[in-house]
């Protein structure tokens, strides 16, 4: 048995001094690298055409581009065109192709690229197409070998807001998802899944070059791991931490607050009992206090919301809505006596468990709508029976939930409320909106447009078509080493803004 | 040796049934790939073409036995998720689980033979006292929360490693066995508590027994008799325990993952429930299954070795 004991003995020592050989080596911070956490991996595809997370959007950002691309203004500006222009009636819209500008292959971008890009996104083989509003191109037609002409069927003035799509290679343009090629100021280096995704600057990027050299996006998916991530240096940024790991962190990091972009309510059933009849819904607004929640669940961040609009879009949003309901629990009950349920009733709210701020969300409600009597059930349920049950599926009560918008147009935000609408998940139904918004999407003026856009939300929130709560706060640690981080009113985190302190 | 066959034959009837819960059982339960994939981009042509492409609109039936026969061909499929062949993906993140659980096993061995003996050799002195309360605490605290409390003391205090600051061993073998030696100790540290109970309890009965004096008057040093003589007789009862310990710590090993954040097979296979990747999660299951399996047969083998008795009783020749 001697040898057994230096076996071991030898095995200890072994791995102790790998153990500590371990420690230290490298670490990022040499202002080339940074490391970005993310809550979770790309799950759905890494080709820009068939990705749909809101948590893939915001990486592929920093790879592909389209003709345009949104600032963190919220407004569009030329990218993959140099420069556009529409004809006064808003049908034909002509881009200019940008000179010089290369893919991450270093082939030059074409005209037959841009064709080829936009063909497959409005491709109805397969049913709808890819973006939902290229069902209205009627065609898409070289001019030269610098414009590209796009004619649609019907005018369209804010069609410019979908022509973020993403430019690809015509010749690798059904290989993006095994490799994705672009135009954007980083390209795509490797990927290993549940681990990470590494991107390296493209030096030959048309505009401003980013400052840092290699982005590691690190999945983190476990959310108590986050404040040791950050303070053992393993990742320098993390979007969207909760206030409570803001406050764990050190002073080596800066809190950088903006907001989700997220119309954060307690969506309902409109189709359901008891909540067809819009005397309930009142009542369920009168009953609540999106300051109270705020207060309780998010630190007192966030910015109320009266309707499905919020502030980033600027001229589109109405503060005045938020004041439709203020809480009032007389109200609430006279409408709940009014509506057949003097002694209140009780409903069921199914929210999906991985998202820590709605379920919160939810347990306040509870408690608020206790003082009108009627009795909230919360029930969690995992995210992907969220979207075939409640999404999909339209077999609830009550969910509570943020929509986020995937373009820049009110129309990601307020097409789904059409009665017809595939995404229409509170199944809403009035004569009145459809009305409102056909005549804001066929308006050519802007003026008229806004106009019809914002009689829209006036609806939503009159009828109550869902108990609106707010945009919550979105708070972004980033070690003090960087300096730069820009938010944007979509889901993007543009790494090629962010530098290195000196 | 017709035992040992036996056994291979039975593990590999076990794999084959836990195949086919695993499939079934997906095909049960709540939840939907196509939707978990589109997310709310979700229309109803889309999510049709897309169960056209991904083979969900064939009949159970049909895709198990189309299942089944790739398996028995080493052909998992393809992930929903990442678009790559499953057995690749897999693969890459085997190693990682595998040499994790090994680290594990390792460790608690080492650590319980080394403080069991130094325990019984000073039975009921301070020292043999001390052990024993700090191994009833250890025993007491579950692998996730000892990984936490050694992140904080030794990740986040004395900075002897960067916590979530994973290495893949394919960039950097030392770094990478440098982290997982944190993971495989939280991992290690209960079963060892466990595993010294049972070789203190056996040490100590021993040590009384007729052969130990005998090894001493023979002029053998204490030493000399715990570790050539005791130890053996000590081990018997303890190697099953060893063997339950690994399945365990393949199970411990997903856990783990979460907590320092390791990107191994249990990473990979909690978000694939998530998003219903059913070629991934079910190759994962079967995967660990035999892993299981393999690693009781071997312990069986393992005990015959230093128990002939066992093979004797059972009429193996």
């Amino acid at each position: 048995m001697r040898r057994f004991k230096n076996l071991l003995v030898s095995a200890l020592v072994l791995m102790l001094t790998v153990a500590l050989c371990g420690c230290g080596g490298d670490k990022a911070g040499d202002g080339e690298t940074i490391t970005v956490g993310i809550p979770q991996d790309i799950e759905d595809s890494l080709d820009p055409h068939l990705a749909m997370a809101a948590g893939t959007r915001e990486v592929l950002f920093n790879i592909f581009e389209g003709l345009v691309k949104p600032n963190s203004n919220g407004d569009l500006v030329p990218a993959v065109a140099s420069e556009y222009t529409v004809d006064d009636e808003g049908k034909t819209y002509t881009f200019t192709l940008r000179d010089g500008i290369t893919f991450h292959n270093g082939e030059p971008v074409t005209v037959e690229d841009i064709i080829a890009s936009i063909e497959r996104c409005a491709d109805t083989g397969s049913g709808d197409p890819l973006v939902a509003a290229f069902s209205n191109i009627e065609s898409v037609t070289k001019s030269d070998d610098k414009h590209v002409v796009i004619t649609l069927v019907t005018p369209d003035t804010d069609f410019i807001s979908n022509m973020t799509t993403a430019i690809l290679p015509a010749s690798n343009i059904d290989n993006t998802a095994n490799e994705p090629i672009g135009t954007g100021p980083y390209m795509y280096v490797s990927r290993s899944p549940q681990e990470n995704i590494i991107l390296k600057r493209y030096d030959g990027y048309w505009g401003e070059k980013a400052y840092i050299e290699n982005v590691t996006f690190k999945i983190i998916s476990n959310p108590d791991t986050i404040v040791m991530n950050l303070e053992g240096g393993a990742v320098d940024m993390f979007p969207r931490v909760t206030t409570a790991q803001a406050e764990q962190l050190s002073d080596n990091f800066k809190i950088e607050e903006g907001t989700m972009n997220l119309v954060q309510a307690l969506y309902l059933n409109n189709a359901a009992e008891p909540f067809n009849d819009v005397k309930v819904r009142q009542a369920l607004c009168y009953a609540i206090s999106p300051k109270e929640i705020m207060d309780y669940a998010f630190d007192g961040r966030g910015t109320e919301i009266g309707s499905s609009m919020f502030p980033s879009f600027g001229k589109y949003y109405m503060p005045e809505l938020n004041d439709t309901y203020n809480t009032d629990v007389e109200k609430a009950k006279a409408l709940l006596a009014e509506a057949g349920y003097p002694d209140g009733f009780e409903f069921t709210i199914k929210v999906p468990s991985n998202y820590t701020q709605h379920v919160d969300t939810a347990q306040v409600l509870k408690e608020e709508f206790k003082a009108i009597g009627v009795t909230a059930n919360i029930e969690l349920i995992e995210w992907s029976s969220w979207l075939s049950d409640v999404y999909t599926g339209r077999d609830y009560e009550a969910t509570v939930i943020g929509v986020d918008a995937s373009t820049l147009s009110p129309r990601a935000l307020l097409g789904r409320f059409v009665s017809d609408a595939g995404n229409n998940f509170v199944n809403f139904n009035s004569k009145e909106y459809d009305e409102a918004y056909n005549a804001a999407i066929n308006s050519t003026d802007d003026a008229t447009q806004t106009e019809y856009y914002k009689k829209c939300e006036e609806i939503l929130a009159k009828e109550a078509a869902n108990v609106y709560i707010q945009d919550p706060a979105e708070l972004v640690a980033i070690n003090k080493k960087f300096t730069g981080y820009e938010f944007y009113p979509l889901y993007a985190q543009d790494i090629s803004k962010i530098k290195p302190v000196k | 040796m017709n035992v040992v066959i036996k056994k291979i034959v039975s593990s590999i009837l076990t794999i084959l049934v836990v195949a086919c819960l695993v499939f079934f059982a997906f095909s049960l339960i709540p939840g939907d790939p196509a939707v978990a994939k589109l997310g709310t981009q979700a229309t109803p042509e889309k999510l049709q073409a897309l169960r056209e492409s991904m083979g969900l609109n064939k009949p159970v039936a049909v895709r198990f036995m189309e299942w089944i026969g790739g398996v028995l061909k080493g052909d998992f499929g393809t992930s929903y998720s990442y678009n790559v062949p499953v057995t690749g993906l897999i693969a890459g993140k085997l190693p990682v689980t595998v040499i994790l659980t090994l680290y594990s096993f390792i460790l608690m061995i080492v650590m319980s033979v080394f403080i069991a003996i130094l325990a019984a050799r000073y039975e009921n002195s301070h020292v043999d006292k001390v052990i024993q309360i700090i191994n009833q605490v250890i025993m007491s605290v579950p692998p996730f929360f000892g990984g936490i409390i050694l992140t904080l003391i030794f990740g986040l205090g004395l900075h002897l490693f960067a916590p979530g600051g994973y290495v893949s061993y394919d960039i950097n073998m030392g770094r990478f066995m440098g982290y997982m030696f944190w993971p495989a100790l939280a991992i290690a540290l209960p079963k060892s508590a466990m595993a010294f109970s049972l070789l203190y309890g056996g040490l100590i009965t021993e040590k009384k027994k007729d052969y130990a004096r005998t090894a001493y008057s023979r002029g053998n040093s204490t030493k000399d008799v715990f570790y050539k003589h005791l130890l053996k007789n000590a081990c018997i009862p303890v190697v099953t325990f060893f063997g339950m310990a690994l399945a365990d710590m393949i199970a411990g090993s997903i856990v783990i993952e979460q907590v320092f954040g390791i990107p191994g097979l249990g990473r990979i296979l909690l978000t694939s429930i998530q998003n219903r990747d059913y070629p991934v999660v079910e190759a994962i299951i079967v995967c660990i299954a035999i892993l299981v399996i393999v690693s009781n047969l071997l312990v069986d083998v393992l005990y015959r070795i230093i128990d002939p008795r066992t093979a004797v009783a059972e009429g193996d020749k």
